[in-house]
């Protein structure tokens, strides 16, 4: 966990004001403490994140959260996925199988 | 000289390639050493913006400076780990989201299979938001657990029962404490992480408290009765007669409370008095002739 001051320490170009405002709006979810906002270390990724598709991709503040929510549903997807894949391959052989092939066919 | 090279040039960080050589050529004149015959202060701003130069007057260069990749020397920086290093993880995390797939639920198998969240995609009801706290609290308050009030950035404030044990980095769940829910859905949950401080004298393993406990030369040869400090308070304890540095007494139960109770393990150090009295050094000198004793014997020669 880290202080605000830290987190715009690591990100070049990153003002407080803007930072605030991307938690304001919802995109980051920084935890409360009692000194103010701690990010954890996925926080400080998508401050990153939001950071480069902004400055370098040129991504407009309308367009941001449009991208966001799609980035989130893709991981979400991709979890989802992931889980699925596990309890597939949780069963015994003869069933892997069948859904192996079903699933070839669907 | 870890200066910013674009305040070092006088430019902003939007300047042009072209417009970083022409502040260059410019400083570096006004600063040349030949130009300036024993001024040190221009040698040294001489040095500083060429430094700069070097950095910002390649393009490839500048560009990685920009993003952070390398510092204002020129030296790598520890890249920052990407967000999907995070969003990939199996653990749960507060950007997951569940929206990619809501209408999935329509075929059964479906529905079943993410049953978890099945009936929240059917409903327009939604559960709120969790919400996340950080909370740093003391050594002795983990141990022994604690209220505490949480007052929230809101002015609101909350109850937080600290139960005994709880370890570094622990999240204490509050359920219905989060976010109010929308359409009559349920309210999200308070998660609060918690930051456990030092002790300048107890240090903790597990559910088992250590302690160095200083001893007195007469108290380790003659042993008796000691007092020491626990984290429920001072207990008296018997020191054996004979014990060494690096003896380790265990009181039980003396350790991190709550279920189950962890032990004190108490690690006596002999510490000699601050000032050796004539006394203590006549004595010594005529027990030596007599009782020499070598501890480094299993050490060897060497």
């Amino acid at each position: 966990m880290r202080e605000e001051a830290e987190v715009l320490q690591g990100v070049r170009g990153l003002s407080r004001r803007k930072l605030r405002a991307w938690v304001q709006a919802g995109w980051v979810l920084p935890a409360r403490g009692e000194q103010g906002a701690m990010y954890s270390d996925i926080d400080i990724a998508r401050v990153h994140l939001i950071h480069h598709l902004q400055a370098d991709l040129n991504i407009g503040t309308e367009a941001l959260p449009v991208v966001l929510s799609l980035v989130d549903q893709v991981y979400g997807l991709r979890r989802e996925l992931r889980r699925l894949a596990r309890a597939v391959e949780a069963q015994p052989d003869r069933v892997k199988q069948a859904i192996l092939r079903a699933n070839d066919q669907g | 000289m870890n200066e910013d090279p674009y305040k070092v040039l006088g430019l902003s960080s939007d300047a042009t390639q072209d417009d970083i050589q022409k502040a260059y050529r410019r400083l570096a004149k006004k600063h040349h050493p030949d130009l300036n015959p024993g001024d040190r202060a221009a040698e040294e701003k001489f040095k500083q913006v060429s430094a700069a130069y070097d950095l910002l007057g390649d393009e490839e260069k500048r560009r990685r400076f920009d993003r952070g990749e390398i510092d204002s020397q020129g030296a790598e920086r520890p890249r920052h780990r990407y967000y999907r290093e995070y969003a990939d993880a199996a653990a749960d995390h507060p950007y997951a989201s569940r929206t990619g797939f809501q209408d999935f639920a329509d075929e059964d198998i479906f529905a079943q299979f993410f049953s978890r969240g099945g009936e929240r995609f059917r409903e327009v009801r939604m559960r709120g938001a969790d919400l996340r706290f950080h909370l740093r609290i003391d050594f002795l308050d983990a141990v022994r657990g604690a209220r505490r009030t949480l007052t929230l950035p809101d002015g609101t404030s909350m109850n937080l029962n600290i139960p005994a044990g709880v370890e570094d980095g622990q999240v204490l769940r509050l359920r219905g404490k989060g976010a109010a829910g929308v359409n009559g859905g349920e309210p999200g949950d308070a998660l609060i992480e918690l930051e456990i401080g030092t002790h300048p004298f107890f240090s903790r393993e597990g559910r088992d408290i250590h302690l160095d406990l200083p001893v007195t030369l007469d108290e380790a040869i003659l042993g008796g009765k000691i007092e020491v400090p626990t984290p429920t308070g001072r207990v008296t304890m018997t020191v054996p007669a004979g014990a060494n540095t690096g003896r380790t007494l265990r009181l039980r139960g003396k350790g991190v409370q709550g279920k189950p109770k962890g032990d004190e393990l108490v690690h006596l150090k002999i510490v000699l008095p601050e000032r050796i009295d004539p006394e203590l050094e006549a004595f010594m000198r005529r027990w030596r002739e007599q009782h020499r004793y070598d501890p480094r014997q299993a050490m060897g020669a060497a």
